[in-house]
């Protein structure tokens, strides 16, 4: 295996495959889509996440050709795809609503594509049959889409959108409906089509550990704006809002001034009577400017007896614990009435659990453990 | 509950009891209303003597068989005399048939006299099977130019904004309003030599001499058009407008052209659309006399004239009658295939 890491987006040199260009879609007067630019490169794994009604249907339809911007550009491979009608485009788009044909079978429903295409007949059945494989219905064939279940119908939209091998697959929230397990394996799936064919992927998904799994890159939406594009670690680790924080996964926002305290140290003032927290950051702050620390629970150490020699500390009484089996995550009460949450693993047996409610616990984190954000 | 359930087998009993006089219009009408109130007070004092678990399944059954009681008093009693009809011999008399029913000679000698006479003499005589496969022709042509003038009504209304179909749909419905005789006469005045359209086509100079319409089978298919086309439109609208609209977008995404969405997707999914508007026209238009009538000519043969005239020019009623059981059974057929249908796209809407 070569060592190169996928990323085209960091090569100025790269041409990206979807350019989106100061695009913007209204509804009358409602705007879906905000003055979007984005690149989306070839054989990426492109997540959208975001709030209900933020946009990513329409963004997705956009790039199939069923809406048109009210303003801007899109272009694919280089060029304008607006005079492009959605049939000639060779985009393959999986509906959220699935729009699976109701006249015909799961079997006709995955050669529609197909046969629109001269494909030799054997070749239609050959394929078809590879997809029945694939999602696992070929035991459905026959059947209409209304005597099966809602997670078969949507594996029968994937199955249809996969099996023209499209340049460019479209996903509207193409595993909601499935089981775990079988999310995880269609999950795997696709990152194997994805690899073996090169398929460009722009998946929408509700499921953060989903698109942290499969996606080269996750774009946060809100309100039809991107609010941050970034592989998944990093989007993680060092979201640029607080927006995306709190969208992605689970974290502890505390508000404060930041006044400076060395290279890329700041000091936060957050609470009367409280010392200031340490965290290092390299976006710049003013004196005194207002400024959000955000940590992720699982950072933050608990410890029964107060720790020596550590960046930040401060002292509270646990509210409540969540016991989520692998992990336990503790709510824990400052005296300023802040609640701060914290995460570790479960690695011995709930009964041996060293705290219990009304325990009072120290919480300790490292100066680089939080991210210093301005809104 | 009860109560209810009783009063309306009353109801419906004595309507039953009006319903036969006037049909036989020879019997005493007090007789049978005496009849009725008896019946319905039998039923009562039965009903009383029930205890409260039998009282609910009488109701119950009461109510699945009030269905089937209406169907009894609307369809089957009139087939009943109708087929009794056919089965007599045409007479001098008021109504002019023979036999009768007498209570004093018995039902043996009465059903003696009945026979398939007349049904053997529309086999004998050529305009009647030439009327029956002329109206099947015209039936058949007209449901066709029906649908194709229907169908693109029905996208196009399903087609425009939501808050204008009621308004649509209105002025689909709106002609329902006026007579339909009214209206038929109205076509005349269009299609005549001296008619609007001659005038009008005249007038733009297309032609120099009038079209010869009226009186014309031509007239007939305008007719039977004009007035069926609701029918056709209303079931396909219904089909059309339920038509998700991502159906078409998943087509075309999947590469077909609009023309291609819509000959894949938009026909087979409005199918049943078009079978129950085809039937709904088809069947009234087999048997149609009022528009051959008006707007047809010498020329236009349709069983429904021939009946009409048989039953009012001929006064021959057992003939008439044996026509009608013969339009009715042809009728069957595509009646039954008519349910069948709607029966499927119940159970497909499931
Ligand atoms: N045809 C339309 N007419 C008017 N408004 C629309 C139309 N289509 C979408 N919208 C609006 O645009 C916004 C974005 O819709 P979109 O379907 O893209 O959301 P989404 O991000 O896909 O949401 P979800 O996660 O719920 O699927 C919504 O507020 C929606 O109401
Ligand atoms: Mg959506």
């Amino acid at each position: 295996m070569t060592s190169t890491v996928f990323a085209p987006w960091e090569d100025a040199e790269a041409k990206p495959l979807i350019h989106f260009q100061n695009v913007t879609k209204r509804f009358g007067d409602f705007v879906a889509i905000d003055d979007l630019t984005i690149d989306i490169y070839e054989r990426e794994f492109y997540a959208l996440l975001g709030p209900s009604g933020c946009g990513k249907t329409t963004l997705m339809r956009m790039l199939a050709g069923f809406e048109t911007p009210t303003e801007g550009t899109i272009h694919l491979a280089g060029q304008d795809i607006a005079p492009v009608p959605p049939n000639k485009r060779a985009v393959n788009m999986m509906f959220q609503s699935y729009a699976l044909f109701p006249h015909l079978s799961v079997w006709d429903n995955i050669a529609f594509g197909l046969k629109r295409q001269n494909m030799p007949k054997h070749n239609i059945t050959e394929r078809v049959e590879e997809m029945l494989r694939l999602t696992r219905l070929e035991k459905f064939a026959r059947r209409k889409p209304h005597q099966i279940s809602g997670g078969q119908r949507q594996r029968v939209a994937l199955a249809r959108s996969l099996a023209k091998a499209p340049k460019l697959l479209l996903l509207d929230e193409p595993l909601g409906a499935l089981d775990k397990k079988l999310r995880q394996e269609t999950q795997f799936e696709l990152m194997d089509i994805q690899e073996k064919t090169g398929t460009t992927f722009v998946i929408v998904t509700h499921d953060q550990e989903e698109a942290m799994t499969v996606a080269s890159r996750v774009a946060v939406m809100d309100h039809g704006k991107i609010i941050q594009v970034a592989t998944p670690d990093r989007i993680y680790e060092t979201p640029n809002s607080v927006y995306v924080a709190d969208f992605i996964g689970d974290v502890n926002i505390i508000e404060g001034t930041a006044s400076a305290n060395g290279e890329d140290q700041y000091a936060v003032t957050w609470s009367e009577g409280q010392a200031p927290l340490n965290a290092t950051s390299t976006t710049t702050f003013a004196e005194g400017q207002k400024c959000h620390l955000a940590i992720r629970p699982e950072k933050v150490t608990i410890n029964a007896d107060k720790p020596e020699g550590v960046d930040n500390l401060v002292q509270g009484k646990i509210l409540d614990i969540a016991y989520l089996g692998n992990i336990s995550t503790y709510y824990v009460e400052l005296p300023s009435g802040t609640v701060i949450k914290a995460q570790t693993a479960n690695t011995r047996r709930i009964a041996r659990r060293s705290f219990t409610w009304e325990d009072t616990v120290w919480l300790s984190w490292t100066a680089t453990a939080g991210v210093l954000l301005a809104e | 509950m009860g109560l209810l359930w009783l009063i309306l087998f009353l109801v419906g009993a004595s309507f039953f009891g009006f319903l036969l006089p006037v049909a036989t219009l020879s019997t005493p009408f007090l007789q049978y209303l005496l009849q009725a109130v008896i019946l319905g007070g039998l039923a009562y004092l039965l009903w009383r003597s029930l205890d409260d678990s039998r009282r609910s399944a009488v109701s119950r059954n009461l109510l699945i068989g009030t269905p089937y009681f209406w169907l009894m008093a609307l369809f089957l009693v009139p087939f009943a005399i109708v087929l009794k009809i056919s089965l007599s011999d045409v007479a001098l008399a008021r109504p002019p048939y023979l036999p009768h029913f007498d209570w004093a000679t018995g039902i043996g000698a009465f059903l003696a006299e009945l026979d398939f006479e007349n049904f053997v003499f529309l086999t004998e005589d050529d305009l009647y099977w030439k009327a029956y496969l002329s109206s099947l022709k015209i039936a058949v042509i007209s449901t066709v130019l029906t649908l194709l003038v229907g169908y693109p009504i029905a996208y196009g209304m399903a087609r425009t904004p939501a808050e204008w179909r009621p308004t649509l749909m209105m002025l689909v419905i709106l002609p329902f309003w006026t007579s339909f005789l009214i209206r038929v006469y109205a076509w005349m005045g269009i299609l005549s030599n001296e008619g609007f359209l001659n005038q009008f086509l005249m007038w733009t100079g297309i032609i120099s001499e009038p079209l010869t319409i009226l009186n014309t089978n031509t007239a007939v298919y305008i007719g039977i058009v004009y007035t069926y086309l609701p029918f056709m439109i209303l079931p396909i609208y219904a089909a059309l407008e339920r038509l998700d609209e991502s159906l078409i977008e998943a087509a075309e995404d999947l590469g077909c052209s609009r023309l291609l969405a819509f000959w894949l997707v938009t026909i087979p999914m409005s199918k049943n659309g078009i079978i129950a508007g085809s039937f709904l026209v088809f069947i009234p238009a087999l048997g149609e006399f009022v528009i051959p009538s008006l707007l047809g000519g010498s020329g236009t043969l349709m069983i429904g004239k021939v009946l009409w005239e048989e039953f009012f020019s001929n006064r021959d009623w057992p003939v008439a009658s044996a026509v009608a059981i013969v339009l009715l059974l042809l009728l069957v057929v595509p009646i039954v295939l008519f349910q069948r249908n709607q029966q499927k796209q119940q159970e497909a809407d499931q």
